[in-house]
């Protein structure tokens, strides 16, 4: 257990002293973060590093498990006509695929994220969210993707959401936690800044926007105050942590401008994928286009590379 | 209006037209339009590439919607394209003769282009029937052939006829259900322009026409290689220029549609084979019992 222990740097922080977040100040900045002109080497090089970031997700009612597997084998062999690509971070399943994922990767170096604690609402007892954290962990997940309480977090329970998601912290293990705010939820960007202290500050690897179930999901400035927050909190604690944007990034454009923001908030040294992650579907197969038109000068279309 | 009552000019901005909204190009470029005295008639948008698959992604996103429309829905919204066109008689006289042509000249091209439309929105629900057929096969099969919108469908309108031509053009491909991106003529691009905001006005759903202006050395080899492009239609006669997009188009099996030397004002260049142009066939095979 000694690894959680180092994690746990604490106790509930006072909420009260985070600072405010400058809403206009920041949807201006995160604006400029899209005129930024990335030219030919640059960006086929950041097009690659958005494809080694990727979480390729699957969460729908109608999974099966050989939908999964056929999201491992595309995990895989992302685009077999251009040798040489990176290969995605990470497949992210529900718990109850969490083995299915693990024997399709074998020993590909991918990681298997699961989603817990009742995801996507989180409104599940919390024994009963160990216990599925237990599960999915035993199953073989490197990491897990938990949802906070909002309704606790919404109606002041802070203590309880801390509380919350340090059992799940232990529940874990060596599994990386990352930790789901579902900003779309929170209403302002002050709460977000809020839960991503609260969050940070009871353990979590990694904190992450959204479920992908909610509207709005990740956007620009949502990212902006949670890397802010990252920021602080490193130089307060010395500890890193990492981010995870999820929902709605479906375009490798779109990817390049969060990691424009990703490199002037934080720097390089969160440009790996063990600290920096894109929670997505539909990205992957956006950037292999991108890089294709790259590579040989025309635009692609969808019906050229496997959908998953 | 002489004197200080006379009113400041009120002078139309010309854009492009993606995905049912009117921007300026991304590429922030524009080249000025002279009349024949050399005088400045407006700055036109240098379409860019960009410009060209941004087009291209709105076309393939308002494809699946537009295919599966109504035939009956379909030609209802190009007849109402006719009216629309028909309420602005004056204003496109008004252009094509700014851009050179008689008014006798302007008056015929603009009444024939409402025809026109007024033709392939009656042969909206029609085409299918002549196109169609039973086969017969020798064995226990009923099989038969259906038309099926080819898909997204890059026209190179001609140079010439800048409204009739390229209205010729982009009807028979939107009444089978095809969606388009079209590169208007570069010498008289006004009507062009001013025809999406007749196309905006008629319902016709965003994304289904795309119109660009900008120099067409410059987009074709775009219009003609783009992967995600299922048919491309020129009217170029420049046999290099042909070469190019035959080679170009090759790379994912195009359709390309040569219109060369077409009269565009005669009654023989409106004819329900320009709409089978740009259609697949279907062949199904059904069992049936001997």
């Amino acid at each position: 257990m000694s690894v959680t222990a180092i994690r746990e740097t604490g106790h509930l922080p006072d909420l009260s002293r985070v600072p405010l977040v400058d809403e206009v100040g920041v949807e201006e900045r995160s604006a400029r973060f899209q005129t930024r002109s990335i030219k030919k080497e640059s960006k086929v090089e950041a097009l690659r590093m958005v494809l080694s970031m990727i979480d390729l997700t699957t969460l729908e009612g109608q999974d099966t498990p050989g939908k999964v597997q056929q999201l491992c084998q595309k995990a895989i062999h992302l685009h077999d006509a251009m040798p040489g690509l990176p290969h995605v971070a990470a497949v992210c399943v529900y718990p109850t695929m969490v083995g299915v994922a693990k024997k399709a990767l074998g020993k590909n170096n991918i990681k298997v994220a699961s989603v817990a604690t009742a995801f996507p609402s989180g409104m599940a007892p919390r024994q009963i969210k160990l216990e599925e954290t237990r599960i999915a962990v035993d199953e073989g997940a490197d990491e897990i993707d938990m949802v906070i309480s909002r309704g606790a977090f919404l109606q002041g329970d802070y203590g309880f959401v801390f509380d919350e998601i340090a059992a799940i912290r232990e529940a874990c293990g060596d599994a990386h936690l990352k930790v789901i705010l579902e900003t779309g939820e929170l209403g302002t960007l002050d709460r977000v800044r809020r839960a991503s202290v609260l969050a940070m500050h009871a353990g979590a690897d990694f904190i992450k926007t959204s479920t992908g179930k909610i509207q709005p999901a990740a956007t620009l400035p949502v990212t902006l105050v949670m890397l802010q927050a990252i920021r602080d909190y490193f130089y307060e604690t010395g500890r890193m942590v990492g981010m995870k944007p999820a929902g709605g990034i479906s375009s490798a454009k779109l990817a390049i401008h969060y990691l424009v923001m990703l490199r002037e908030t934080l720097g390089a040294a969160w440009m790996t994928p063990a600290w920096y992650r894109f929670g997505a579907s539909s990205l992957a197969n956006d950037v292999l286009m991108q890089l294709r038109k790259q590579a040989t000068g025309i635009y692609q279309s969808a019906d050229y590379f496997s959908k998953d | 209006m002489a004197g200080s009552t006379s009113r400041v000019p009120v002078e139309k901005t010309y854009k492009i037209y993606i995905d049912g909204k009117f921007p300026r190009t991304e590429s922030g470029r524009f080249f000025p339009l002279e009349d024949s005295d050399g005088e400045v008639i407006a700055n036109i948008c240098r379409g860019s590439r960009k410009d060209f698959r941004n087009s291209v992604v709105a076309a393939r996103k308002a494809f699946p919607g537009w295919s599966s429309a109504s035939a009956y829905l379909r030609g209802q919204i190009i007849y109402r394209i006719a009216e629309m066109l028909e309420g602005r008689r004056e204003q496109f006289i008004a252009e094509l003769h700014l851009q050179g042509l008689s008014k006798r000249r302007a008056k015929k091209e603009v009444d024939a282009t409402i025809d026109r439309l007024i033709y392939y929105a009656g042969w909206s629900d029609k085409y299918q029937q002549v196109f169609s057929a039973v086969n017969p096969v020798s064995s226990s099969h009923f099989n038969f052939s259906v038309m099926e919108a080819t898909g997204v469908v890059s026209v190179l309108a001609p140079n010439e006829s800048s409204l009739l031509g390229l209205v010729s053009n982009i009807v028979p491909a939107i009444v089978g259900g095809n969606t388009c991106v079209v590169l208007a003529s570069e010498e008289m691009p006004l009507c062009a322009v001013s025809f999406a905001e007749v196309l905006h006005a008629a319902d016709v759903p965003g994304g289904v026409v795309n119109i660009l202006t900008g120099y067409r050395e410059e987009l074709t080899g775009q219009f003609a290689s783009h992967m995600d492009v299922n048919a491309i239609i020129y009217c170029d006669s420049d046999t290099d220029v042909a070469k190019e997009i035959e080679i170009s188009a090759a790379d994912n099996i195009k359709r390309v549609v040569n219109r060369t030397n077409t009269d565009w004002a005669q009654e023989k260049s409106q004819n329900p084979y320009l709409i089978k142009e740009t259609q697949e066939t279907k062949t199904t095979w059904h069992p049936i019992g001997s």
